[in-house]
């Protein structure tokens, strides 16, 4: 970066300054740990209370269930004690198994879980492409060219006008 | 009584084995005497309905009675009941919903053989697919689920209450909407299939079936939109909709309900997607039966499913027999259903609608799949993995923001082809106030880069107002037409305009309806909850909200016993409100409910749940919820739910002749454009 005549930046170095402070800034915010609450708040509704309820450990809210409050005191306390996301998941399946997380880890065949239902999405919209390009070749050669201007301004009146 | 139900349930299962078997010999031998064979079927079918009703209403008085002689009235309720909740108490169970099914299902078959005279062979033909469903669930109800079940013994001197979760309002009406949608979907079926068993030329069933499937889909909706409300404010968890199994399993005929309305226009427009149709409305039908199944069988495990029985056989029996009697009749006449044109270019409103089918039908896939995938995982691993909230979320939203974005696009696509300069033309002003739009939001505070939920909901509203745009540019279009041709000011020629095309302005406003729902959406992304110990005097912050608590109370009903927070709520310093949480004990059933005090603005819901005392200190614990946007969902809900009431009226034809009396040059245009008018 090269100041010009006098000390004072050019227009690009400035415009390239700033948005290097720009980058440097949205990193940090990006970068910067989350509070522990908010990492309460994520991890709690990652996993399900495992009193068999079916609701998020943050949702449950069974009066007196034996298991919400004590698993949002131990997830509490893994937060305080500086265990990382990974860690803290890993306790929970541990002690309470696998159904503990509200959704299937991607993992083994887990993953299936996650990749079908996209999967199926790009086949189905792949499979209508081709479809459509397909017929759109096959179509009658004496199709009216729709993108003449006549016909265009005619298809745009009547557009306008179908109502009436 | 019960010995009445019984043999009310006993006569209208042999009138329904009746109407099947008249109705199918009169179809197959056509003449004279098969003629008479086919009224005394249809006669049959009425039959059934009188008999049917008058076992519902013998299980009804036997609720009010209070006679607990009959096992279902004994588990589902107690003297002190309220008569409404007596009344639901037909519903509230596994036996007496079975029968609440069977009686809708002749309610159905009794208006479509009322109606016999629109198409009598058509409708002779669907009365016959009425009569074997009538007939399986006849089946159910007399052998499988018997609602008239005695107790052994002498009768107990009181029952186990209903459900206290049940005990709400809502859930008088919710079940009986839902199943209006569920069973419904039974009519649209029977006709499609009866179209096809019998090749029925021309697409005058589909304008019938259109209708049907256009007020069960309504019904869906209210039933679903009443679930949602139900589960917000009685469940006490701060959210509408949990995505759990029997929640889903709603959803899904839902979605390929939506599909078919959206396709039926090109079969009736351009001929196209005649067998996408037919297996959209036989997938939708299944779906309407799986959902049974999963909610009875006890296949998946869910916060208000049935209990588990051996119904589930059944079901799948059912399932099996109507599937390979689709494919039977699908491949026999399957020439039948060639379309007439085929699409022309990738850019044009019929591709838009096949995109859009296929995003209803990716979506109710993914759905089914996230819902099933604990069985699958437990039949390959073992182990039956956890499928909730986060995965669904993950799944379901990039798939409805597209679903969103095809919605604005498909009003502004031609039919057959769309040229790039009209492309542009028309998606300039949307996208444009879309991009405007999202800068505003992320100027205002929003951070779509922090957090993936963020963007979801940014890309939400900018996706709502570029199809609130489209909407909004299509009826002002209109509306500046028939102001220049009658001189009416803008706001009388945009309803005389809805009233001209019902369908298609209908069609728009439910569209509207929809941006409204996923504005509301959007503010999920920015919920908060707390949870405090709050004893005398003390004080909790939830975002701009400062609650007191100034007591706790205690108060007797005959039915429960009922805990309650009063706590005063200041915004900024400055009183709002007192409001009262409450917790309630049922004394038959020995359960808790909550009700929560909910505190409802255009802006945000300030939702309080008394959660009880703390064991430990018995303090009590409040938890608050601070829910952005959340009557926004149920505006957007009233407005879908208008503008299907608006698509069923029929159009105002007479004032259209009159205008086109004035305007001949246009009638001829708009004539020959006919086919734009969706």
């Amino acid at each position: 970066m090269k100041p010009v005549v006098g000390g004072r930046w050019s227009v690009s170095c400035r415009l390239k300054r700033s948005a290097q402070v720009m980058v440097v800034c949205m990193a940090a915010i990006l970068l910067m740990g989350a509070g522990d609450d908010a990492r309460f708040n994520k991890l709690g509704h990652k996993m399900m209370c495992a009193c068999g309820c079916r609701q998020i450990l943050l949702e449950c809210n069974h009066v007196g269930c034996s298991y919400s409050d004590r698993m949002r005191d131990e997830l509490s306390t893994a937060l305080t004690r500086g265990d990382s996301d990974d860690l803290v998941v890993q306790a929970f399946v541990q002690k309470y198994g696998p159904t503990v997380l509200a959704a299937p880890p991607a993992t083994g065949f887990n993953l299936v879980a996650w990749v079908m239902p996209f999967a199926v999405l790009f086949s189905a919209l792949g499979f209508a492409v081709l479809v459509v390009l397909r017929w759109k070749q096959r179509a009658p050669a004496a199709a009216p060219d729709s993108t003449s201007p006549e016909l265009e301004a005619m298809r745009l009146r009547a557009r306008r006008e179908t109502e009436l | 009584m019960p010995q009445f139900g019984s043999f009310a349930l006993l006569l209208a299962l042999a009138f329904g084995v009746y109407a099947l078997g008249a109705g199918i010999f009169a179809l197959l031998r056509p003449g004279l005497a098969a003629d008479r064979l086919g009224e005394s079927a249809r006669r049959a079918g009425i039959a059934v309905f009188v008999a049917v009703t008058a076992a519902a209403v013998a299980l009804v008085v036997a609720a009010f009675q209070d006679d607990f002689s009959v096992a279902y009235i004994f588990h589902h309720s107690n003297r002190d009941l309220p008569l409404p909740y007596k009344f639901s108490a037909l519903w509230s169970g596994q036996e007496g919903s079975l029968l609440f099914w069977a009686w809708l299902l002749s309610a159905y078959g009794f208006v479509l053989r009322l109606r016999h005279k629109v198409d009598p062979r058509l409708v002779a033909h669907a009365a016959v697919v009425l009569s074997a469903v009538q007939v399986f669930f006849l089946m159910l109800v007399n052998f499988a689920a018997h609602p008239f079940s005695m107790m052994a013994g002498p009768a107990p001197a009181d029952g186990n209450g209903l459900n206290p979760l049940l005990q709400y309002p809502e859930m008088v009406i919710h079940p009986p909407m839902l199943y209006l949608g569920y069973v419904g979907m039974t009519v649209p079926f029977a006709f499609a299939l009866g179209a096809l068993i019998m090749k029925y030329p021309g697409e005058k069933w589909i304008h019938i079936t259109r209708r049907w499937t256009m007020v069960t889909w309504m019904f869906l909706t209210v039933g679903i939109f009443l679930g949602g409300h139900w589960a917000y404010s009685v469940l006490g968890w701060g959210g509408y909709w949990g995505w759990d199994p029997v929640e889903n399993a709603s959803l899904l005929p839902w979605l390929t309900g939506t599909a078919f309305l959206h396709s039926v226009i090109m079969q009736e427009k351009r001929g196209m997607l005649k067998m996408w149709n037919m297996w959209l409305i036989f997938a939708t039908f299944l779906l309407c039966i799986f959902g049974t199944f999963l909610t009875r069988s006890g296949v998946v495990s869910s916060v208000h499913a049935f209990a588990q029985s051996s119904i589930g056989t059944w079901f799948v029996a059912f399932l099996a027999l109507t599937l390979v009697s689709c494919v039977f009749f699908f491949i026999k006449n399957y020439s039948y259903l060639k379309s007439e044109n085929r699409l022309e270019s990738l850019i044009s409103r019929e591709s838009s609608f096949l995109f859009n089918n296929l995003l209803f039908l990716v979506a109710c896939f993914a759905v089914l799949w996230g819902t099933l995938f604990p069985v699958l995982s437990e039949w390959v691993q073992g182990t039956k993995a956890t499928v909730g909230a986060p995965f669904f979320n993950r799944v379901m939203i990039p798939i409805g923001l597209l679903l969103l974005f095809l919605t604005g696009v498909g009003p502004l696509l031609a039919w057959r082809k769309t040229s790039l300069e009209s492309l542009k033309r028309n998606f300039t002003i949307p996208a444009v106030a879309a991009g405007v739009i999202a800068v505003a939001l992320m100027i205002g505070g929003m951070r779509p880069w922090q957090d993936i939920s963020y963007f979801y909901a940014l890309m939400a509203v900018a996706l709502a107002v570029f199809v609130a745009v489209t909407v909004g540019s299509e009826f002002l279009r209109g509306a500046r037409v028939i102001r220049s041709h009658t001189g009416m000011n803008l706001a009388a020629a945009m309803v005389q305009l809805t009233r001209r095309n019902t369908r298609r302005y209908g069609g728009y406003i439910v569209h509207f309806g929809v941006v409204v729902l996923f504005i509301g959406f959007a503010g999920y992304a920015f919920n908060q909850d707390k949870e405090q110990e709050l004893g005398l005097g003390d004080k909790m912050d939830i975002g701009r909200y400062t609650l007191v608590s100034r007591s706790y109370t205690r108060d007797f009903q005959p039915n429960y016993e009922s805990d309650y927070a009063i706590l005063d709520v200041y915004r900024n310093g400055t009183f709002l409100q007192t409001m009262y949480p409450e917790r309630r004990f049922y004394t038959a059933s020995q359960q808790d409910a909550t009700m929560v005090a909910n505190r409802s603005t255009w802006r945000e819901d300030l939702y309080l749940v008394y959660a009880g005392r703390n064991p430990d200190t018995d303090r009590p614990i409040i938890r608050a919820h601070l829910n952005p946007l959340v009557v926004w969902v149920w505006a957007g809900v009233y407005i879908v739910v208008f503008g299907t009431l608006v698509a069923l009226v029929p159009n105002l034809q007479v004032a259209a002749a009159k205008v086109r009396a004035t305007a001949p040059e246009l009638a001829a245009v708009a004539a020959g454009s006919r086919e734009g008018g969706d």
